[in-house]
Parts: C-alpha cells; sequence; structure tokens
C-alpha cells in the first residue's frame, strides 16, 4: 500500500483561516462575517489585516446569513463563520429562504462540527449538518480531510459562484495531503489503489481510513480508497468505478448516519451497482462530553470500527 | 370611491397646510392616479387565482407607489443584481406581492400582461418573491418573515465598503417585528451605523389571527426603535402627499450615523371601503361580485393589463 507522510499535526480551522486571510490579499470581493467566535474559527488575520472587510455580527447567527446573502447581492462574496450547530440548525431557514432559494454566492464556513468537538458536548457538537446542508437545492457540501485541504477548499470555494457549505473541525489532525495542492469541487480524491473493497471517507475520518486499510492490507485485504472531500454534488463516477472493481463499500465519517456521506453512496449504488455497504457514523444518537478520541472510539467512529466494517462488507460479499 | 377619496381629500388640506416640499400638485395627483392603477392590478390578481393577500398590498401601494415612481433613483429598464449607484428596495413582508409586482411591471421591469400569470403553473410571478425564476427588481426571496431587514441591512453594508452613495429601502409588517431576527439586525444596523438604510413598518396593527395588540403587543414601538439607536420618523401611509414628504424627509436624515425607520400608519385594505376596518382580507380573495364592487371604487387610470 501507499505510503502516506504526515507532515505535522494542524487542525483543519486553522486551514481554513490561513485559507481566507490568503484570499483577503488576493480577492478583494471577499469580506467576512463572525458570530462572536473569530478566535475559535481562525479568522483573526483576515479581521486584524482587512477590518473594512471583516464584520463582527455577535452572537445573532440570523442576522449574519442574513446580511451574507445581502452582501452576496451587492457583489461580495461574504464568508460566514461559527460553529457548524449554529451555522446550521440555528438558522436553517435563513440559509433557506435568503441564501439557497435565493441562490446567494454565500460560504457557509462551520467548524466544531461533529464528536470531536469534545467536552461542551452534545448542545454544540451537530452530527446532522451535513444532512441539512445537502437537502438544500444547489448547496455545495465540503468537508476537507486535514489543514492543507482544507486550505485548498477555502481558496477554490471562492472562485465558485453559488452557495457552499465548508465543514471544518477544532482538533489538531494529521495534516498529509500536499500543500498548496488543486482543490477540485465535486472530484474525489483517489488515494490507493485495492481490489477487494472501498472505503469511502470524509473529514476526520479519511485518515483513520487510511490507518485501516494498512491494517486490513496485513490481513490480506486490499482496499481502494476514496477521499471524498465534497459530499455534493458527488463524485459518481469515480465511487461506481471504484465499485465497480471491489463490489463492497464501507464509508466513514464523522456524522449521523441518517442524512450522511452513507446515505448519499448508497443511494447512488442502490440505482446503479447495488452491493454490500456498511457505514461508519453515529447511530441516531446525541453525542455528550469527552476528549474527542474517547468519544470517537465510543461512538463507533474509529479506526477499528472501520476495519470491521470492512470485515463485514467482504462477508456479505 | 368612497372612503378612498376621503384619503384623497384629507392629502389635498395636509399639502396646503403644511407647505410641503413637492414641486407641483400635478405630481401628487400623477402618484395617485398611478396608485390606483396598481390598487385594481391587486384586486384583479388576486381575483384572478382566487388567492393571494389583497389586504397589505392595498395599505401598502400609497408608500411602494411613491418609492418607485418619485424617490427611488433606479433603473427599470436594465435591472442589475448588484444595483451599484442605484437605490436598491427589498420587500420583507413577501405576502404583499401582488402590490410589488404591479409596481414593478408599471415601473417597466416586465410587461404589465404577466401580471395575468400571478401564483400560476410555471409563472415568476410565485406566491411570494423570488429570484429564482429570474423576474426582473427582485434580488432575494422573502415570505418567511423577519429575514428582509438583515438582507437589507448587508446590502446597505456592501455599499459603505463601495463608497456608493445611493440608499436601501426595505418595507415590513408589524406583525413581523414579533420575529426575533429584526431585533438582530436593528442592533447591528445602529451600532455599525448603517444610515444610508431606510425602513419602514406597515404600521396596520393587523395580522393573521386578528389585532397585534391582542396576538403579541409591540408596546411602544416608536421608543423601541429610538431605545435601538435608530432614528424614527412617523407618517399616514395612505396619505400620498405626507408619504412622499416622508421619504424625501427620511432622505435628507441620511448620513448622520443612524439608520431611518419610518412607521407608517397604513389602513389594511385602503381604497377598497369593504376590505377596510378589519384584518378579515389579509389573505383572501375577492369573488367575482366584490372584484366589481371593489373596481368600480377605483379609477382605471393608465389601462388594466
Amino acid at each position: 500500500m501507499k505510503a502516506f507522510e504526515v507532515q505535522n499535526h494542524k487542525d483543519t480551522r486553522s486551514g481554513f483561516g490561513a485559507g481566507l486571510e490568503e484570499l483577503g490579499k488576493t480577492n478583494d470581493k471577499v469580506v467576512a462575517l463572525c458570530a462572536d467566535l473569530t478566535g475559535s474559527l481562525k479568522m483573526n488575520a483576515f479581521a486584524d489585516n482587512h477590518p473594512k472587510r471583516f464584520i463582527q455580527t455577535g452572537i445573532a447567527e440570523a442576522n449574519m446569513i442574513g446580511m451574507a446573502a445581502g452582501l452576496a447581492t451587492a457583489g461580495k462574496i461574504p464568508f460566514a463563520g461559527t460553529f457548524a450547530n449554529f451555522a446550521t440548525g440555528r438558522v436553517y431557514d435563513q440559509i433557506r429562504q435568503s441564501v439557497a432559494y435565493s441562490n446567494k454566492n454565500v460560504k457557509i464556513c462551520a467548524s466544531h462540527a461533529g464528536l470531536t468537538l469534545g467536552e461542551d458536548g452534545a448542545t454544540h457538537q451537530i452530527l446532522e449538518d451535513i444532512g441539512l446542508m445537502k437537502m438544500l437545492p444547489g448547496m455545495v457540501v465540503i468537508n476537507p480531510c486535514d489543514y492543507n485541504q482544507t486550505k485548498a477548499a477555502t481558496i477554490a470555494i471562492a472562485n465558485y459562484v453559488g452557495p457552499v457549505y465548508l465543514r471544518f473541525g477544532r482538533p489538531k489532525v494529521p495534516n498529509f495531503t500536499p500543500e498548496n495542492q488543486h482543490f477540485e469541487i465535486g472530484q474525489a480524491v483517489h488515494l490507493d489503489e485495492g481490489s477487494d473493497l472501498t472505503i469511502i471517507a470524509t473529514g476526520h475520518l479519511v485518515w483513520k481510513a487510511i490507518e485501516a486499510a494498512q491494517k486490513l492490507e496485513k490481513n490480506g485485504i486490499s482496499v481502494d480508497l476514496i477521499n471524498i472531500h465534497t459530499i455534493k454534488p458527488l463524485d459518481k463516477e469515480a465511487i461506481l468505478q471504484s465499485v465497480s472493481k471491489t463490489g463492497a463499500v464501507v464509508t466513514a465519517e464523522e456524522h449521523m448516519m441518517n442524512g450522511g456521506l452513507g446515505d448519499s453512496v448508497a443511494q447512488l449504488l442502490a440505482h446503479y451497482l447495488p452491493c454490500p455497504i456498511e457505514m461508519v457514523a453515529v447511530d441516531d444518537s446525541f453525542g455528550e462530553s469527552g476528549k474527542p478520541e474517547e468519544l470517537m472510539t465510543k461512538y463507533g467512529l474509529d479506526t477499528p470500527d472501520i476495519i470491521e466494517a470492512a470485515e463485514r462488507a467482504i462477508a456479505r460479499k | 370611491m368612497k372612503k378612498h377619496s376621503l384619503i384623497l381629500s384629507d392629502s389635498f388640506t395636509f399639502v396646503n397646510a403644511n407647505h410641503l416640499r413637492i414641486e407641483t400638485m400635478a405630481d401628487i395627483e400623477r402618484l395617485e392616479k398611478i396608485a390606483s392603477q396598481v390598487r385594481r392590478d391587486i384586486v384583479r390578481m388576486v381575483h384572478a387565482q382566487n388567492s393571494g393577500h389583497p389586504g397589505g398590498s392595498l395599505g401598502c401601494t400609497d408608500y411602494l407607489v411613491a418609492l418607485y415612481f418619485e424617490c427611488m433613483k433606479h433603473n427599470p429598464e436594465e435591472f442589475s443584481m448588484e444595483g451599484h449607484n442605484e437605490d436598491m428596495f427589498f420587500l420583507s413582508n413577501g405576502h404583499i406581492s401582488p402590490l410589488w409586482y404591479s409596481v414593478l411591471a408599471r415601473s417597466g421591469y416586465f410587461p404589465t400582461k404577466e401580471m395575468e400569470t400571478f401564483r400560476k403553473i410555471n409563472s415568476r410571478l410565485q406566491g411570494h418573491p423570488t429570484t429564482h425564476e429570474g423576474l426582473p427588481g427582485i434580488r432575494v426571496a422573502s415570505g418567511s418573515l423577519g429575514q428582509g431587514l438583515s438582507v437589507a441591512a448587508g446590502v446597505a453594508l456592501a455599499k459603505k465598503i463601495d463608497d456608493d452613495p445611493q440608499f436601501v429601502f426595505s418595507l415590513h409588517g408589524d406583525g413581523e417585528m414579533q420575529e426575533g431576527q429584526i431585533w438582530e439586525a436593528a442592533l447591528f444596523a445602529a451600532a455599525n451605523k448603517i444610515d444610508n438604510l431606510i425602513s419602514t413598518i406597515d404600521y396596520n396593527g393587523k395580522q393573521i389571527d386578528g389585532p397585534v395588540d391582542e396576538v403579541l403587543s409591540l408596546g411602544d414601538l416608536n421608543a423601541k426603535w429610538k431605545s435601538f439607536g435608530w432614528d424614527v420618523l412617523e407618517t399616514n401611509g395612505n396619505n400620498m402627499a405626507k408619504i412622499v414628504d416622508t421619504l424625501k424627509e427620511a432622505k435628507s436624515r441620511t448620513g448622520n450615523g443612524k439608520p431611518i425607520m419610518i412607521l407608517m400608519k397604513t389602513e389594511m385594505g385602503a381604497g377598497v371601503d369593504f376590505m377596510m376596518g378589519s384584518h378579515k382580507w389579509h389573505g383572501v380573495a375577492p369573488n367575482d361580485e366584490q372584484l366589481a364592487d371593489a373596481l368600480a371604487q377605483l379609477e382605471e387610470t393608465i389601462g388594466d393589463y
């Protein structure tokens, strides 16, 4: 199996902050809004260097989304940042009417997504956001896997015209994708070739999927590995090409099973290529307080869970 | 003309008594004639599909006619989404769409004949306004209440960033003040000195379930907006001379560090006697007989679509 070199450990939210700061220098249409979480979202550099284009909205997310729609109407490219829970569930109707239905060029930037937010607990650990956002017609949904990819995705979405949901997280995780990579919205990254099983992972679960594939290989299972950073539009071609070769699938995501990546992949395969699918995701449950790694283990989102799912999928072939 | 003609004669008295900054009486007469045609359009559209919201539409007719035909710098011939160096209007209480459609069509944004398609399948004139079907003149969807003030504040802020000297106008229902997002936007606009924003509340005192005071009282709305840091004006929204004067006064007060709120007293159903005086006609269409009665009260001034 291909080797993946970990360059360092960094949080994906810092990748967002770095990408945003670069956009501040290169694209004067970019404006940023934040609802009292500037430091948490790593938006300080943009705020400090481009004060006229940084808008502190206070703890008022509904107004933030509405203002972003207004700024986009007038030709700006607004990046509206807050925690994933407050960026989606709290403001669903504002996003639905003022952004999605109105087709506004708003970038909803959501940090601290999923269980790895950790100790703050279930009030802040949204596991439904991908589902909420992917149901909105026209909404692009992106969940990059590491610092470098999040930075590249942040820069890429400024050049795409239309509403985007960009999801990232809090903890430091292995940073292994190329620095200054080209990010193509909707194009899966084929991480490794394999023949027995396809693993399709997104966000923080991509590194865990790599770890799982390495262990599975030692057990004689060859894994075709896909990093699906864009959940919508889904790279159907890449998935069908891989699964037509392997005939079994595991999906892995830090999200609820209902409405997540697994749902999208199952929908696709039910239409074109029915085969055994196992999903590594949270099964109809809220999270709780704890250290990120403890939570990932307790809620079944860890490397051993992917390995077990792979064995189940292969057994069903 | 019944009760509506009383409103008109009130306005003439008011003009004479107060020496308002109106160039000529003919201007007000011109606007009133347009408003009469717009009111005909509203009741005809709602009647044709037996669906829509005539009450608030009729109540806000004089305001929107004054805005589009007298007080706003805009370009109906070449509609631009971004609206650089133009005044821009946002309708937050989207259910009064028949009024907006009529005013847009009569301004030249799209053919008046298209009003025939209001609320029908495959139409650009959706029940609530939307950009989705590409209707010129509309810049954001509205209907779910409480969102338009934030959008208008965002546009006004963009104009400030771009040093664009033009204004942003928005209209809201009084019942809509019950939405929390309104007050988020109210805080933001005052704290950030969005003083190129001129918002108006259709203060008709009525909402679907009854009088606003009974459903959920707004208390002293003037004091609330003042305490939020807005410059507050009050006017009679069914008196053309007064509303024109108030809009001009509002424009003259921009640039002073405060967003501007106009509390506009209107009568739901204004211009059609049997639609006035209750909340009954908020979202009810007239039948054939009622349509004839309404049209008999509203002069056809420009020509029906």
